[in-house]
């Protein structure tokens, strides 16, 4: 890996979207995520490379996440700077040379409207080399059911914030297993455990968006 | 003339006693028939009857104050059901209710919550979301609050803004309460961040007259977090609003397991740990603050 790639992973961990970004306050003035991978790209990197890159600040800082050493503004920062990343590898996604894990279908569950866990979730997800189609909020399971039709093979997430939401997923979950038993589904949550994951046949629960990651790994392999 | 809730929260304080408050609305809302999906704000005009008695039973357990159901009131919210244009008049019938069931002896803290929009992100300006919280703020003033708590707040400039907005144009007392969650390393920080230390600097200096915590996952852990709020703010009343515990499913359906003999337990380690409120927040209701309050008069 050139210092080029080890550069733009530190830019995805550490949130330095651009040049002119003045957070983080340490890498002020310096190039940020944007222009070193429009750097790579242009001196003929691999594109496949500096998504690997991403993989890699997107993988360190969800992991600092799950440890209680980041909180939700870094993240977000670092899911800014993979967006201006991605925005470069678009061509290549598009042209098929560079290829996704796989496609994974968010979407908070019907009757809640919380998005703000979903969408890290959905964030940490793409910058981690999934393809990823979000449903917004209040997802019914025929919304659910509609994108499986439109992209088999998609794998489901679903998130809920209130105790009073999260049973909704139960009933989603079946609507999707008894039409299409082979599509894998995971789950997550404040109020969510993986004892209820078990319980409403989901095939996987995580706490946090780096888990999610994993469990899509999992899945996607 | 009845005193202001600072002037009663100063002279409870000087005479060692600590005031209770409310419990749920969220939750006691739902099981009075509210559907997931159905919003809460708007049975203030359509179900008054209900919301009017979830204020009574709090007071009727012996509450010194009740919230009023507005948690979800501003227009960033209320967008969600097309219902932004209405929230001067939810506001300030959810204000209207409390203040009926409260009588002129008790007091009404009108609730405000978090927009769920992120300032950093770009999501909306100071000046949006300050304009929501004036909005809010001054129909519940109008509605006949005695002071408004913003509460559930996780990020210090989206508090800022809120306390900030009922400052500037109400004549109320304003109360802020932040949400904690336990780090792997066993201290406090919000979803974004924020320590207790951190939030009292910040929203004293913001201009929070009462200042404190609530829902989290219930009574014990609050009193971790109440000691090191009083730490950083020795002079400050402190206002807490414990969940009943951590939600746990039983037979498909949400529990707080926490029982009101188990709040009872705490209320004293809360107390000496700097409470000068002590109320429920999800999964608490009526019998929770009976047993606090009986708590309260057992410590004395």
């Amino acid at each position: 890996m050139s210092t080029l790639i080890n550069d733009l992973a530190l830019c995805i961990e550490r949130g330095k979207v651009n040049k002119q970004s003045p957070y983080p306050p340490d890498l002020k003035d310096q190039d940020g995520a944007d222009e070193l991978a429009k750097a790579a790209i242009d001196s003929g990197m691999d594109p496949d490379n500096v998504l690997q890159a991403c993989m890699q600040g997107m993988d360190r800082i969800g992991e600092k996440f799950s440890q209680n050493k980041a909180f939700v503004p870094e993240l977000l920062m670092s899911a800014k700077a993979m967006t201006a990343v991605m925005e470069h590898l678009k061509p290549f996604f598009k042209s098929g040379q560079v290829k996704r894990k796989g496609l994974f279908v968010v979407g908070t569950i019907a009757g809640d409207l919380h998005d703000i866990g979903k969408n890290l979730v959905a964030m940490v997800a793409e910058g981690s080399g999934y393809q990823v189609i979000d449903l917004g909020t209040d997802v019914t399971a025929d919304k659910y059911l509609a994108a499986i039709d439109a992209h088999p093979g998609c794998i489901i997430g679903m998130s809920a914030l209130l105790t009073t939401t999260m049973v909704n997923m139960e009933s989603a979950v079946k609507a999707i297993k008894d039409k299409h038993p082979a599509t894998k589904i995971i789950i997550g949550g404040a109020p969510v455990t993986q004892e209820f994951a078990e319980k409403i046949g989901a095939d996987g629960y995580s706490a946090d968006p780096k888990g999610a990651v994993d469990l899509l790994d999992k899945i996607a392999a | 003339m009845k005193v202001d809730l600072l002037t009663k929260i100063r002279n409870a304080i000087k005479n060692g006693q600590v005031l209770v408050s409310d419990g749920a609305w969220g939750t006691f809302l739902h099981a009075k028939g509210l559907k997931p999906g159905e919003c809460p704000e708007l049975w203030n005009v359509e179900h008054a009857d209900k919301v009017l008695d979830i204020a009574r039973d709090y007071i009727a357990a012996g509450a010194d104050m009740i919230e009023t159901n507005s948690f979800g009131g501003s227009r960033f919210k209320l967008e969600h059901y097309g219902l932004a244009e209405r929230a001067y008049e939810l506001n300030k019938a959810a204000a209207a209710i409390s203040r009926r069931a409260a009588g002129s002896d008790h007091f009404v803290l009108g609730s405000i919550g978090p927009t769920g929009k992120i300032l950093m992100m770009g999501d909306v300006t100071k000046a949006e979301l300050y304009n929501a919280f004036k909005e809010q703020a001054e129909a519940l003033a109008e509605g006949g609050a005695d002071a408004i708590v913003v509460e559930t707040m996780t990020a210090i400039d989206e508090a800022v803004q809120a306390i900030k907005a009922a400052k500037e144009n109400t004549n109320l007392e304003v109360i802020c309460t932040f949400t904690f969650d336990q780090t792997v390393d066993g201290d406090y920080k919000t979803m974004m961040g924020v320590s207790p230390e951190e939030m009292a600097t910040a929203i004293i200096e913001a201009g929070a007259d009462i200042i404190g915590s609530n829902c989290g996952n219930g009574m014990k852990r609050m009193v971790d977090i109440v000691r090191t709020i009083r730490r950083a703010a020795p002079d400050t009343p402190i206002l807490v609003h414990a969940n009943a515990g951590a939600p746990i499913i039983r037979d498909g359906a949400t529990v707080f397991p926490e029982t009101p003999e188990e709040m009872f337990q705490l209320v004293p380690a809360l107390m000496d740990a700097g409470a000068n409120i002590i109320g429920g927040c999800c999964g608490t209701g009526p019998e929770h603050i009976m047993a606090i309050q009986r708590a309260v008069n057992t410590k004395l």
